[in-house]
């Protein structure tokens, strides 16, 4: 994929309420919505986008798990083998006490790690260049990019975009790289769904 | 749609079953126990267990229902809107608060009149004369003050419940306009600061130290409180689930829907750590300074290394049911949407903390001459037969949805 160039059509829409609609709209006309790039989070937007469920929560269960057991292990040869110490006349093997730092470390593990995950499948990184697409995205505006084919004709596109009720539509043409991200993978198609 | 709930005979039917159960082994227990035969300490093991068993049940579930009536509070104090759609469920449990605090009190009278030493060691006058840890908590640990401070209570649970409960019937009558809507939350906000004060003094400080932790007199912890408290609310939580869970395979509560459950679910796991962490913080500590005076507590339960105490199965498998279970089955999304599992886990929730009551009233009472048997889980059954029978009276007799409340706009889109 590195030094392609991919097209998409970029449209700019200033209202929540027209946003949904034409999210909807868009993808049931079949276009492929790259991504909508918003000020804030908004609530259901995912959800009306089709992306598949985040596996963030199995990545932070995993880094838990990893740090339950790293805890465990260590103290557990520590005060067992490698160095023994009476304290206050305790066992050796004194889970009661060790439970405290188990849960540190288990919260540490999985803070640390998803963070470092949520950056690494939003492309976040120290120095990375991305493209924006609108920069008032970050200001008030929603933006839309779809993603444009060899068979699209971006006449077409930008037409519809416009009757959805864009406020700005434009065609732009970016280099792709790692910053594109994975968003391709994990869209589902269009289907009616109850209360949305 | 009139939201109007009509209870089925199958409702009916386990009710009144699980009442004359009940009522079977109270009876039972009242004719083979001799529970008012001479009560000194390990004298008449049958007449302890019939005190003690209706002490466990009646202090449980009366602080289940209870709790209800906290969760009411505390969403209107926080100004919560996602739990209106099914708001009066809450209420309705807690309208069972009266029925359980008379049967409560009279129990705790029986004890205190009867002088149960069996039961409360600090009854003993001659005991406590010669005692001087036990003659130090003379100003709390006394018939009066007992007496007095439980009828305040329970009289201030049953008073103050029924005050917010009105309030929202009221409710039903007229639609509000934005003013009126405005001084009704004002008006509900200010019940339940006064309700959740009465709590704070009552079920999460000096009641349990009064009717349970008294128990085994000499000892006390800090933490005794919180951790009933914990244990009661998490139940609570549970019991609101289920009904609400029966309602909708009934096809009621129109506008609940798997995201009001999610939410149930995570208040359901994040006080089964909350519990865990109580109970940890508990007995860690009394571990950690191993002082003979307070580890007295844990050796009549789980015993010393050399000899297994009596209740040590009970007491682990206490943990496995109230942490372990929900930690790891409530943790996914899945789970908390899906109404069979989240009934499973209710269920378990509610009986892993009955358990836990268990654990906590017979060590102290029946040492290790304890039953688990018909007895038992048929005064139990007497209870849920009486939470069910209160409970339904009340979802029969009102609407199921409040539905002038100001907030119900916000529970009908209610989203995770």
């Amino acid at each position: 994929m590195a030094g392609g160039i991919k097209k998409f059509v970029v449209g700019s829409f200033d209202d929540e309420k027209v946003l949904f609609p034409a999210v909807k709209n868009v993808r049931k006309a079949g276009y492929k919505i790259h991504e909508v790039y918003t000020p804030f989070p908004v609530h259901g937007l995912d959800h009306a986008l089709g992306m598949r469920e985040t596996s963030l929560h199995t990545a932070g269960f995993i880094y838990a798990i990893t740090g339950t057991t790293t805890a465990l292990t260590f103290i557990s040869w520590v005060f067992t083998k490698d160095w023994p110490l009476n304290i206050g006349g305790k066992p050796y093997f004194s889970l009661p006490a060790w439970i405290p730092i188990t849960f540190e470390l288990t919260v540490l593990f999985s803070a640390v790690g998803m963070v470092l995950t949520f950056c690494y499948l939003c492309n976040l990184a120290p120095f990375v260049k991305k493209h924006h697409f609108h920069p008032r995205a970050t200001d008030d505006l929603f933006v839309m990019a779809i993603e444009c084919t060899d068979k699209t004709n971006d006449a077409e596109v930008q037409a519809f975009l416009q009757q959805a009720g864009a406020q700005e539509v434009n065609v732009q043409e970016v280099e792709t790289g790692w910053w594109i991200g994975t968003y391709d993978k994990t869209q589902k198609l269009y289907k009616e769904e109850k209360g949305y | 749609m009139d939201h109007q709930f009509q209870l089925p005979g199958s409702y009916k039917k386990w009710t009144y079953g699980l009442i004359g159960a009940g009522v079977i082994a109270l009876l039972y227990g009242f004719i083979m126990f001799h529970p008012f035969a001479h009560a000194g300490h390990g004298e008449n093991v049958n007449s302890t267990r019939f005190w003690a068993v209706l002490l466990q049940n009646s202090v449980f579930f009366l602080l289940v229902v209870n709790a209800a009536m906290f969760f009411i509070c505390v969403t209107t104090m926080a100004m919560g809107g996602w739990v209106i759609a099914f708001r009066r469920v809450s209420e309705a449990i807690s309208s069972v608060v009266p029925i359980l605090g008379v049967i409560t009190f009279v129990i705790l009278m029986c004890l205190v009149f009867g002088g149960r030493t069996d039961i409360y060691h600090w009854l003993d006058k001659e005991a406590v004369a010669g005692d001087h840890i036990l003659n130090g908590k003379k100003g709390f640990l006394n018939p009066v003050f007992f007496t007095v401070w439980s009828a305040i209570t329970i009289f201030l649970w049953s008073f103050l419940g029924r005050k917010m409960r009105s309030m929202s019937l009221k409710s039903d009558k007229d639609s509000m306009d934005y003013e009126t809507g405005k001084k009704w939350i004002w008006d509900n906000t200010v019940w339940a600061s006064l309700y959740t004060i009465v709590f704070t003094l009552t079920v999460a400080s000096t009641i349990p130290w009064l009717w349970l932790m008294s128990i085994d007199a000499h000892w006390y912890s800090t933490m005794y409180s919180w951790y009933t408290f914990a244990s009661t609310f998490v139940s609570g939580i549970s019991l609101i689930a289920l009904y609400v869970i029966y309602l909708k395979n009934r096809g009621q509560l129109t506008y609940v829907n798997e995201e009001h459950l999610h939410d149930l679910g995570k208040f359901m796991f994040a006080f089964s750590v909350f519990w865990t962490y109580l109970w940890f913080s508990q007995y860690m500590l009394i571990w950690y300074s191993n002082q003979p005076e307070e580890t007295k507590y844990f050796i009549e339960r789980i015993g010393t290394a050399e000899k297994a105490g009596p209740y040590k199965a009970i007491f682990f498998l206490n943990l496995i049911i109230n942490f372990l279970a929900p930690l790891l089955i409530l943790m996914k999304k899945g789970t908390k949407r899906n109404w069979t599992l989240m009934t499973f886990m209710a269920v378990l929730i509610i009986f892993g903390h009955w358990l836990d009551f268990f654990q906590m009233v017979m060590p102290g009472t029946l040492h290790d001459h304890y039953t688990m048997g018909f007895f038992e889980f048929g005064i139990a059954a007497l209870f849920v037969g009486l939470i069910m029978w209160g409970t339904g009276n009340y979802l029969s007799k009102h609407s199921l949805l409040t539905k002038n409340h100001p907030f119900l706009k916000e529970s009908m889109i209610h989203h995770t």
